[in-house]
């Protein structure tokens, strides 16, 4: 069976995208997102360093030296934009930097939490949907939002599962059913998870994909939890897909009680 | 906070055969008449996988040849950094 992830006219077989954020190293970073199997990666916009003390050996390489961009699709982010005009503008940089439509929307509404501006979020993405991108955007794990934002003609939603980097896991498993059952768009949980159990419950409650940078980045062994990441997301989308038995409260024997030796 | 900090600085007058530019947010002089991709030359900035935003207005990279920058104009340059 062929259990593709698709979005806007684009499809994946893999249903774990990966941030490039915050390595050990690019080399390490590569090996990661090698075993992470995932196809989509995320990247940030940033100011070309001009100042050259501060360009050493290493600080003239680019990071796309060590993306394959024949083997990932490159997802911009809008990531630090605090005003709908910032991310607007980052977008369209994204855009003619990389060539893509695709963007992952952030309009940030406070530092601390890193929790989003909904009403600039939703300006924001208006602009540009109608500009012709492919706005992916990350949102808090409101239906109300989530509605709203595939109303407007987003291509996903991406609710967050606990604050971003924060390894909290999926905080309110209700609410993101809720968004499963609202909107038709793909929902990708976005943010939060910490480890692989925290994925695979993601998918399980039927998330279409998930994404995730520090969870990765962050570990110790970002390879291996790279690896352990992939397996959680293809373990918890075939349980979803398998339908899992229902919960009791009382046992029910595995083995036939007729039979018995008396 | 804004990542396009500076923004709000404005440059003075420009000197003799010069023109003062807001450049990532930082004052800088460049030649009366330099392009978009003189500036890029001068930098030693390849244009792939960059983008360059002039007065908030993308110049697409079929235009970094014909683009002058002008006395005060704001210019940033961007590109791809590690996110999430």
């Amino acid at each position: 069976m062929v259990d593709t992830l698709k979005i806007a006219n684009r499809e994946f077989k893999s249903r774990l995208m990966v941030g490039t954020g915050k390595y050990p190293s690019n080399e390490i970073m590569v090996k990661a997102l090698e075993e992470s199997g995932a196809e989509v990666v995320t990247v940030a916009i940033r100011r070309v360093n001009l100042d050259p003390a501060k360009r050493g050996d290493r600080s003239k390489e680019s990071l796309l030296d060590y993306i394959d961009l024949k083997k990932y699709t490159l997802l911009p982010n809008t990531a630090a934009c605090y005003t709908a005009q910032d991310a607007i503008r980052t977008a369209r940089l994204g855009r003619e930097a990389l060539g893509t439509e695709l963007v992952k929307l952030e309009v940030i509404g406070d530092e601390k939490t890193l929790f989003p501006d909904n009403e600039a979020l939703l300006e924001a993405a208006k602009v540009l949907v109608k500009e012709g991108f492919v706005v992916m955007p990350y949102t808090n794990d409101d239906p109300i939002m989530a509605k709203k934002l595939e109303d407007i003609g987003c291509a996903a939603v991406m609710p967050l599962a606990a604050p971003i980097g924060s390894g909290l896991g999926i905080r309110n498993p209700y609410n993101i059913r809720i968004i499963l059952e609202t909107v038709k768009v793909p929902v990708i949980v976005d943010a939060g998870v910490g480890t692989a159990s925290d994925a695979a419950i993601a998918m399980e409650l039927g998330c279409d994909g998930l994404l995730m940078n520090t969870g990765i980045a962050g570990a110790k062994d970002p390879i291996k939890m790279a690896m352990a990441m992939r397996l959680a997301v293809e373990a918890g989308r075939l349980a979803y897909l398998s339908g899992r038995i229902p919960m009791k409260l009382y046992a029910t024997a595995s083995s036939p009680i007729e039979g018995m030796i008396k | 906070m804004s990542i396009f900090e500076g923004q709000g600085a404005s440059a003075s007058g420009g000197g003799k055969g010069q023109v003062k530019i807001m450049l990532n947010g930082k004052e800088r002089e460049v030649v009366d008449d330099t392009t978009v991709l003189g500036l890029l030359n001068e930098l030693d900035i390849k244009p792939q996988g960059i983008a360059v935003e002039l007065n908030l207005e993308i110049v697409s990279k079929s235009k970094y040849n014909e683009t002058v920058l002008k006395d005060r104009d704001k210019v940033e340059i961007v590109r791809m950094v590690g996110g999430g």
